[in-house]
């Protein structure tokens, strides 16, 4: 895979709602790259469009005008069931909310992808147990979410999202309901598994601590980028 | 990929368990009215059969008045002539086709052996009865011609006589009362258990047409002719001929309406049948609408169900679920849910079945076909009903359903 080659572009790509005067613009004609490998904070307040840039991002919206190729895919003009498809093989999702399903073991939840993939039940078994290891919850397979901290739901979330080698792991808020302590356990899982796996994160947050972790920062505001820049190297 | 769906189902289906149960109840409710009744509506037509065939296939009965039409049997317009021995004669005579001709006069008479009493069905008739009405002997001797003609006090006794004097103990050569006359036993007569209608068919005692006349009837009265039919000669052909036969023995001129009546045993059992199958579909039909309901029933639960979990839904999605998986997943839940109340109803239906033919007395005959259309009927609604709600759901907006709360 050659690191550095561009994985997402936005072409001029606007996302509107609504008719006539009600029209309102979430993304305004926006032109964005992210390389493979990149490890991106997308920040701005709320309304500034950065959760509609992460649903298009994902594959879970398309953009009213303009261009979203993924990985060289028209992604924006492809069907619900296409995108699934997209999704299901080259993206990970993590939530603020970790969206595990709940009274389902920690194992059942990261297998829920692979069940879509269908990959047969002993592999995913074995896929699940490794991505569990990956994120340090060995020991915790047959726990289901209610017996787990939120720290712990969080990396089940993420051994979910990596379980299927994706190529982007899209996170939302992925520390906005943990304390600072779990925060920063998360965010070093995050930042180790876009070094070592070479996993390409894009990430909302609007902490600029959490930010820091990243290796660039896009900052949205009304429907536009208002900054992207490098960020220095965390300590 | 299937397997795993019926499993997540099944759990889903217990994690709610008093909900699902709630939901399930109509469809088993359903199921159990339309399997118990088809049931009990089949084991009433072989027992409506079964006795029609007792009270003698292939025969024909006449009685004296007119066919039953819309003035009722008899009439008002003519004094009913009774059958007599010179109509027997004609037809013993004359009649071809016939297996076994007998008369029969009939009296619910007050019977009584020592200090035991008994009310019970004296026939008057003579040796010939047996054979049209089928009827075998466990131990003894019929008539002889000659204690027909001459009347002589010998009788023959059905079970239930046997029992309210004798016990399990030999009846024959005691002398028994009947109304003011004694005869004595010659003959046990073979169990043939109750009709359908609840009449003992064992409560009998039968003598010699004319001891029964003389000393019971107190006249020369025939009611019935029994007349079964050989086995190449079927009762429609026979018919016409009795008619003739008795037109012509009764003096009957063409222009004039026959006084008396023929029954073809047959049509009654065909139409005791139908009748039956009739009433069975109707009441089938109608714990068919419970099913509708137990359906509708299944949409609802489905729709809450969706709903509830909008958000696993938006979860499966983003994670790469197709709109086919979210579909199949909920329509498989439904179908499970309403064959599992399916397989319940179609138990507790077979236990009613089961119960109802012990107590009514009909037998039991659970039809393989019935339980297989009641499981895929269950599991049609299922489908049918679930279909809407799987698809609602399989239509959600991934981002929406993952905001819902």
């Amino acid at each position: 895979m050659a690191a550095g080659a561009t994985l997402i572009t936005f072409d001029k790509v606007w996302k509107s709602y609504g008719q006539g005067e009600a029209k309102v613009h979430a993304l305004a004609g926006v032109d964005l790259a992210i390389r493979r490998g990149e490890f991106v904070a997308i920040m701005g307040p709320s309304g500034s469009g950065k959760s509609t840039a992460m649903n298009i991002i994902g594959c879970l919206d398309t953009p009213t005008a303009g261009t979203y190729s993924f990985m060289g895919i028209d992604a924006g003009r492809l069907d619900r069931n296409r995108r699934a498809m997209l999704r299901n093989l080259y993206v990970g999702f993590v939530f603020q909310g970790y969206n595990l399903l709940a009274r389902t073991t920690a194992a059942e939840n990261v297998e829920l992808p692979l069940i879509y993939r269908g990959v047969a039940t002993r592999e995913r078994r074995d896929l699940a147990m490794q991505a569990l290891a990956e994120v340090g919850l060995v020991g915790r397979e047959h726990h289901t979410p209610a017996e787990l901290s939120g720290g712990q739901q969080q990396r089940v979330a993420i051994a979910r999202a990596i379980v299927t080698r994706p190529t982007l792991l899209v996170a939302d808020e992925p520390t906005g309901n943990l304390d600072t302590a779990r925060t920063h356990e998360i965010m070093e899982l995050l930042t180790r598994l876009n070094t070592e796996l070479g996993l390409t994160i894009a990430m909302v947050t609007h902490e600029a601590d959490v930010a820091r972790y990243a290796e660039r920062t896009i900052r949205f505001l009304d429907g536009h980028v208002a900054s992207d820049s490098k960020n220095l190297e965390v300590a | 990929m299937i397997w795993e769906t019926v499993r997540l189902s099944l759990r889903s289906i217990r994690r709610n368990v008093l909900r699902s149960f709630l939901t399930l109840l109509g469809i088993v409710i359903g199921v159990a009215a339309v399997i118990a009744m088809l049931t009990i509506g089949s084991g009433t037509t072989e027992k409506v059969k079964a006795d029609i065939s007792k009270l003698g296939s292939n025969l024909l009965v006449v009685r004296s008045g007119r066919p039953a039409g819309p003035g009722g049997p008899g009439g008002l317009d003519q004094v009913v002539r009774p059958l007599a021995e010179k109509d027997l004669a004609a037809l013993v005579a004359h009649l071809t086709g016939a297996r076994a001709i007998s008369p029969a006069s009939q009296k619910q008479v007050r019977v009584i052996f020592g200090t035991e009493s008994l009310t019970s069905g004296v026939t008057g008739t003579d040796s010939a009865y047996l054979d049209a009405r089928d009827w075998k002997l466990v131990s003894g001797r019929p008539f002889s011609d000659s204690e027909t003609r001459s009347g002589t006090g010998v009788c023959l006794i059905g079970e239930t006589v046997r029992q309210q004097f004798f016990g399990a103990g030999d009846p024959e050569g005691e002398i028994i009362r009947v109304n003011r006359t004694s005869c004595k036993i010659i003959g046990l007569l073979e169990p043939k258990g109750y009709t359908g209608f609840g009449q003992d068919q064992d409560n009998v005692v039968l003598m010699p047409l004319h001891a029964y006349q003389r000393r019971i009837a107190g006249n020369r009265d025939i009611d019935n002719i029994y007349i079964a039919a050989d086995d190449r000669t079927p009762t429609s052909e026979l018919q016409p001929r009795v008619e003739d036969i008795l037109r012509d023995a009764r003096r009957i001129t063409p222009e004039r309406e026959s006084d008396f009546a023929i029954r073809d045993m047959t049509q009654i059992a065909d139409a005791m049948a139908s009748a039956t199958t009739t009433m069975t579909g109707m009441l089938g039909a109608v714990a068919g609408v419970s099913l509708l309901v137990g359906g509708i029933g299944i949409m609802n639960i489905m729709l809450v169900s969706v709903t509830e979990r909008t958000r696993e839904i938006g979860i499966r999605l983003a994670i790469g679920a197709h709109e086919k998986h979210i579909l199949i997943q909920f329509l498989v839940e439904a179908t499970v849910l309403s064959l599992l109340g399916g397989i319940i109803g179609i138990l507790i239906g077979l236990a009613l079945a089961g119960l109802a033919s012990v107590t009514l007395t009909i037998p039991f005959v659970p039809s393989p076909a019935v339980i297989l259309l009641a499981v895929g009927f269950s599991a049609l609604i299922g489908m049918v009903f679930g279909f809407f709600p799987a698809l609602r759901g399989a239509r959600l907006d991934p981002i929406d359903a993952l905001r819902h709360e």
